[in-house]
């Protein structure tokens, strides 16, 4: 028998990456290691978000990770999407909290609030101190967000919300949520507000049974005639444009993410069928295993080095939408595929939680359609490619 | 107080070690490093010590040039400042110690503290021979009297205490625990029980890339480093052999008897 090559060896990508990159994810995955693996499986099993770990998450730096100023350590797109990569190797649901804080709450707040609301809220929320949600999604509006029933009517130095928002990841454990309403009937009224925990007539409520996502927080929002003062409106935030670059700049670390939980979950394949002994002789040594961990691998590292490659351009400021759909619709569907197969590489073994492979494949259910489903990014794709709009 | 604190880039021990074709080296393309798990206490130790008593923590380090990830990673967890001597080829214990000696020399610490031993070569000698050279005392195996699960961990209760220009230590000995008080400057090493290294955090790694490596060679310090251990062989330890279940007591006491030979 040769000497196996590691997953980490084939991409090669270390070679590609600056000194601070690799401290970056060394440290994270170092945490990863130690904080969040030997709890996971039972936090998923029970249902049950690890909030202690948010503080530490805060202390860490990931939360606001590539935000510049207000607390933040402006990391490059690279390092921020490696710390989403190795967070996600452990579960997607802690992936999702950091990508929701940062990516969707406090680069809201930081690309379209005002300076006051930029050093009330980023602080604390880089400091795990605020949790945020970003309340977009509606139980009627999911694909199509300009379609939102919630509105904002102006009443003097003030504004009513009414509506509900569904789907809602750290819905129940936000101290803020940055609501999304229209003003009138058209998309370009959409308008942000933050709205704090306690304002009279807002509340959440949670999603009973949900299979996925299990450590995470998953709800709803209930706006009854909540009063918001014009000083919570995100002033610079005008129009649909506005949340969906929000959701453009997180589906970035959606798709660094999903490649962390693929990787994990082949790496497990391999560790298993090389120890499985069947019919007299390890599993990796018969054909059939060998083509299922021959075609994983090719995914992940050809999507390893994509990702790698679009972080580049991102952090040069030239990543287009269209390349953001490209990347977050192949690595959500090859992790999706590498979990499932990893998961019947397994046997009988893949259904148990000590072995992990079945929870990414249950996570990776919901990034597949979260941050724009596999077809919404088709179609966007698809409009790039043609001039033509099929939504 | 200024503190020098050694560290050292070894091979990560998750990884499985491949021996080089001319059999007295490691393979080292494609091999992962990590910071010495000792020196990276001595690192946490001094990181403690200096905002307790103000100053600052220089970490020096010897080998490639790309050793420099090491030394920031000590920078990113709250180092002040760096020293790189830069050499790629062979090295023994003793090389690094007259290294160190000359760096001491320059920068005049108050402490010096180091890793009790590198996981790669396992020596221990690095500290004691550099105690010697400087005729300063030492203190080796600084740990604590209790395990890390103890209110003094949780207090933070430190196993090295300075109170003037002297230092305590807390050490591991056969069979108990020791206190030592040395005189300032000494020497102190390291053991695993000393405290938990902190994760350099992300703001912190952003912060290191601003902070100074100096670079020295062993010909600018003026020291022959060509090594007195000479190397003959690397080997990997035998495969084991699988075990053998026995039926009872009877049939082990037999084979302990006739093929292990170890009771009669």
């Amino acid at each position: 028998m040769s000497t196996p090559v590691s997953l980490e060896e084939l991409i090669a990508w270390t070679s590609l990456l600056s000194e601070e990159e690799r401290l970056v994810r060394a440290s994270v995955a170092r945490f990863v290691r130690d904080r969040c693996q030997p709890i996971i499986a039972g936090c998923f099993e029970d249902g049950e978000f690890p909030k202690q770990l948010i503080p530490e998450l805060g202390a860490l730096g990931v939360l606001g990770g590539n935000l510049e100023g207000y607390g933040c350590p402006g990391m490059s797109a690279v390092a921020y999407g490696l710390a989403c990569h190795e967070i996600e190797a452990c579960d997607s649901g802690l992936r999702s909290f950091v990508s929701v804080q940062t990516s969707l709450v406090m680069y809201a707040i930081h690309r379209f609030g005002s300076e006051a609301q930029k050093r009330k809220w980023l602080p604390e929320m880089a400091a795990g101190r605020v949790i945020g949600c970003f309340g977009l999604t509606e139980p009627d509006h999911g694909s199509d967000p300009g379609g939102m029933k919630t509105r904002a009517k102006r009443d003097g130095d003030f504004w009513r919300l009414n509506g509900s928002k569904l789907w809602i990841t750290n819905a129940q454990i936000a101290d803020i949520a940055v609501v999304w309403a229209k003003t009138g009937d058209d998309e370009k009224s959409v308008t942000g507000f933050i709205v704090e925990r306690g304002a009279e007539g807002f509340s959440a409520t949670d999603i009973p049974r949900k299979l996925s996502m299990r450590a995470s927080v998953t709800g709803g929002l209930s706006l009854d005639d909540v009063r918001v003062s014009e000083a919570s409106r995100l002033p610079e935030a005008r129009g649909l444009g506005a949340p969906l670059s929000c959701l453009n700049n997180a589906r970035f670390g959606v798709a660094f993410g999903v490649l962390g939980a693929a990787r994990a979950c082949l790496e497990q394949a391999i560790a298993y069928t090389m120890g499985r002994t069947q019919f007299g002789v390890p599993l990796a040594r018969k054909q059939l295993v060998q083509q299922e961990l021959a075609d994983m691998a090719n995914e992940v590292v050809k999507a390893s080095l994509l990702s790698l490659h679009f972080a580049r351009l991102k952090d040069e400021g030239k990543l287009s939408p269209a390349q953001v759909s490209l990347l977050k619709r192949n690595n959500c569907r090859i992790a999706l595929e590498a979990a499932r197969k990893s998961r019947a590489l397994l046997g009988a073994n893949g259904v148990s939680g000590d072995y992990h492979v079945m929870r990414h494949a249950m996570n990776l259910e919901s990034t597949y359609t979260y941050e724009g489903t596999n077809e919404i990014h088709a179609l966007i794709l698809g409009r790039a490619l043609t001039g033509e709009s099929a939504f | 107080m200024k503190i020098l604190c050694t560290v050292k880039r070894v091979t990560d021990p998750e990884v499985k070690l491949k021996i080089g074709a001319d059999q007295k080296s490691i393979a080292t393309d494609n091999l992962k490093y990590v910071l010495n798990p000792f020196d990276e206490i001595a690192v946490e130790e001094a990181i403690r010590l200096r905002d307790k008593h103000q100053g600052e923590v220089i970490v020096v380090s010897v080998g490639p040039s790309d050793v420099s990830t090491q030394l920031r990673t000590a920078l990113a967890m709250g180092a002040d400042r760096a020293i790189q001597i830069v050499h790629a080829g062979e090295l023994d214990s003793d090389g690094v110690a007259r290294l160190l000696q000359k760096v001491y020399e320059q920068e005049k610490p108050d402490v010096v503290l180091m890793g009790k031993l590198s996981v790669d070569n396992d020596s221990w000698q690095a500290g004691p021979l550099l105690a010697e050279y400087l005729g300063l005392p030492q203190a080796t195996y600084a740990s604590k009297n209790d395990s890390l699960e103890s209110d003094n961990e949780k207090n933070k209760v430190p196993g090295i205490t300075i109170e003037g220009t002297t230092a305590t230590v807390v050490r591991e000995a056969d069979g108990g625990i020791e206190t030592l008080k040395v005189q300032l400057p000494a020497v102190i090493t390291t053991d695993l029980r000393l405290n938990i290294p902190r994760y350099p955090s992300l703001p912190n790694i952003m912060k290191a890339k601003k902070k100074e490596i100096k670079e020295h060679t062993p010909q600018s310090l003026g020291v022959d480093v060509t090594p007195k251990v000479r190397v003959l062989k690397f080997e990997l330890p035998p495969a084991r052999k699988a075990g053998v279940k026995v039926a009872d007591s009877a049939e082990l006491l037999a084979k302990l008897r006739s093929e292990a030979k170890v009771i009669s």
